[in-house]
């Protein structure tokens, strides 16, 4: 099901973003040994939005965790534009959006959004930033600055959160399951503008959900994971027609991919050799 | 159209009526057992020395007035300054605490067994220690506050989720950042938690300290009174003192609503 339309003919030409190569993190505890992941190599092409799935514990979030610099790799090798994930984080050239919007309650909308404009900037890589009310307006929330997070529901938190992770206008946005806390009228919604906001930014997203649609629907490629030790399964290219709309995922061509994301992800671990 | 609900929005006439209505019931029970208290002591021919008729204590609050305010502002200065030490202290040793796992482990259980000795048997050596003035009391009305507050400070500054502490590492902030933009805001509900208890046992801590070893204060008025079967000034002592403590509450709860608006449903 690798289609060939579209993103398959520029994937090679166009700069890397995030490269990581034989990837293995373990977590060691007194008792015990776990390999989270295992031998995890993918490319992200700059300015591309590739979306992760895997079943739950497959290390999703482990992997984007070790891309921030959050989880330290084990072995193998993480770059991000050429830099390690620590260089990248002192650089400011990524921001993580979590599943919870993470905000301070004390602090309303716009305040929000400055906090990393207030610590951390000791490195002198903050020099350019965006402007907290445009970028409000960026995410659809003109008119709330100054409401207090407990005054937002749960999807306009969100979207703050958004806006605050890209105040330093990041090369790089690394969402982990943003969307899986809310309902699914507010997830569609945030679903498309989530497109929207990546082509008028040009940020490179890397997007981990457990929702096949979901991964289907945003990601131009996918990376499926296996779990058990977490593996790549296989790195799916998706070539819908653009604009993507909420609609086209009633059409058949769509339903065809979600059926073969699916199919990765219910299949035995074949792969995994015997120990 | 966004329907938000507004914190900001103001008391309709409908919800104010409504807040009278709750208050209605405990002032009429109250005025309920004063009547009957006075009756009671009129109606059985109760000695004064027993138990003072509310009239009577009235009678002292009118005509002993200067004595009471004499007395209740030595008590009032110590608890007031045993209150802002004790507190800052438990503050101060909750960031050490927070950045010292060694500080901890050393010093906690210290807190702990200081906290268990009961207040009324440390007096006797405070005051033999630091003597007739105000020191002692003071010191007293402290360490009733420190211990509450340590520990939901200790709570408090570490009731910061995963996911904050995350976010702030990798925005390379700093631990004096954290502590100053996150930490130390959150813990605030703690903190008011814990200043609320010791609003009113800091001048539990004063009028102790003033029944050892002291000429002053509503503590000494409280013993003296007793010895001279002087029961009105003793009843009028004990509301005055009372008094102080609800005021302190409510004070700081009033603070608590203003500092703390950010937190929905934060009332006292």
């Amino acid at each position: 099901m690798n289609a060939e339309t579209g993103v398959a003919a520029d994937s090679g030409a166009a700069a890397t973003a995030i490269s990581v190569n034989g990837l293995v993190v373990r977590f060691e505890s007194e008792s015990e040994s776990v390999t989270a992941l295992d031998d995890v190599r993918f490319d992200v092409p700059a300015s591309s939005l590739i979306t992760m799935v895997g079943p739950s514990g497959c290390g999703k979030s482990t992997l984007l965790r070790a891309i921030a610099d959050l989880v330290p790799a084990t072995s193998g090798r993480i770059e991000v534009f050429g830099r390690s994930p620590k260089q990248a984080r002192l650089s400011r050239d990524f921001s993580f959006v979590f599943q919870n919007a993470t905000l301070l309650p004390w602090r309303s909308a716009i305040e929000n959004v400055r906090l990393p404009l207030e610590v951390g900037i000791g490195n002198g890589n903050v020099d350019q930033h965006g402007e907290p009310h445009e970028l409000l307006e960026l995410v659809g929330l003109k008119g709330r600055e100054n409401a207090l997070p407990h005054e937002l529901s749960g999807g306009m938190q969100q979207r703050v959160s958004i806006a605050r992770a890209l105040i330093c206008k990041p090369r790089v946005l690394l969402m982990d399951e943003p969307f899986g806390a809310l309902d699914e009228i507010t997830r569609d919604k945030l679903n498309e503008e989530l497109l929207r906001i990546w082509k008028e930014t040009g940020t490179t997203i890397v997007f981990v959900t457990h929702s096949v649609p979901e991964a289907a629907f945003l990601g131009r490629k996918c990376l499926v994971l296996s779990s058990h030790p977490g593996r790549v399964r296989e790195y799916v290219d998706i070539g819908f027609d653009e604009p993507r709309r909420l609609g086209m995922r009633d059409t058949l061509e769509f339903v065809q991919v979600t059926g073969y994301l699916r199919s990765l992800l219910e299949r035995p671990n074949w792969e995994r050799p015997p120990q | 159209m966004t329907l938000v609900p507004d914190a900001g929005r103001p008391k309709s006439a409908a919800s104010r009526a409504h807040a009278w209505r709750r208050r209605v019931p405990p002032i009429v029970a109250a005025l309920s057992l004063l009547a009957l208290w006075q009756a009671i002591v009129s109606g059985f021919g109760v000695p004064t020395y027993i138990a003072p008729s509310p009239m009577q204590v009235v009678a002292v609050f009118v005509e002993k007035g200067d004595i009471l305010w004499i007395n209740f502002l030595p008590t009032l200065m110590e608890a007031a300054a045993g209150f802002a030490l004790g507190n800052s202290v438990a503050v101060v040793l909750a960031i050490w605490f927070l950045h010292s796992q060694f500080a901890e482990r050393a010093f906690y259980p210290i807190a702990v067994f200081i906290n268990t000795i009961p207040i009324i048997a440390i007096a006797p050596i405070l005051v033999l220690i630091l003597g007739n003035g105000f020191a002692p009391k003071i010191v007293i009305a402290a360490l009733i506050c420190f211990f509450p507050t340590l520990v939901n400070m200790v709570r408090g500054l570490k009731a910061v989720s995963p996911q904050m502490l995350e976010l702030m590492q990798i925005l390379s902030a700093s631990n004096r950042e954290i502590l100053w933009k996150i930490r130390l805001q959150s813990s605030l509900p703690f903190l008011f938690a814990a200043l609320k208890i010791a609003s009113t046992t800091c001048v539990i801590g004063a009028i102790v300290g003033e029944w050892i070893g002291s000429n002053y204060g509503l503590g000494s008025l409280i013993i003296e009174a007793t010895y001279n079967f002087r029961a009105p000034m003793l009843y009028a002592t004990v509301i005055l003192g009372a008094s102080m403590a609800v005021a302190g509450f409510v004070a700081t709860s009033l603070i608590e609503r203003h500092v703390l608006k950010w937190k929905p449903g934060a009332v006292f």
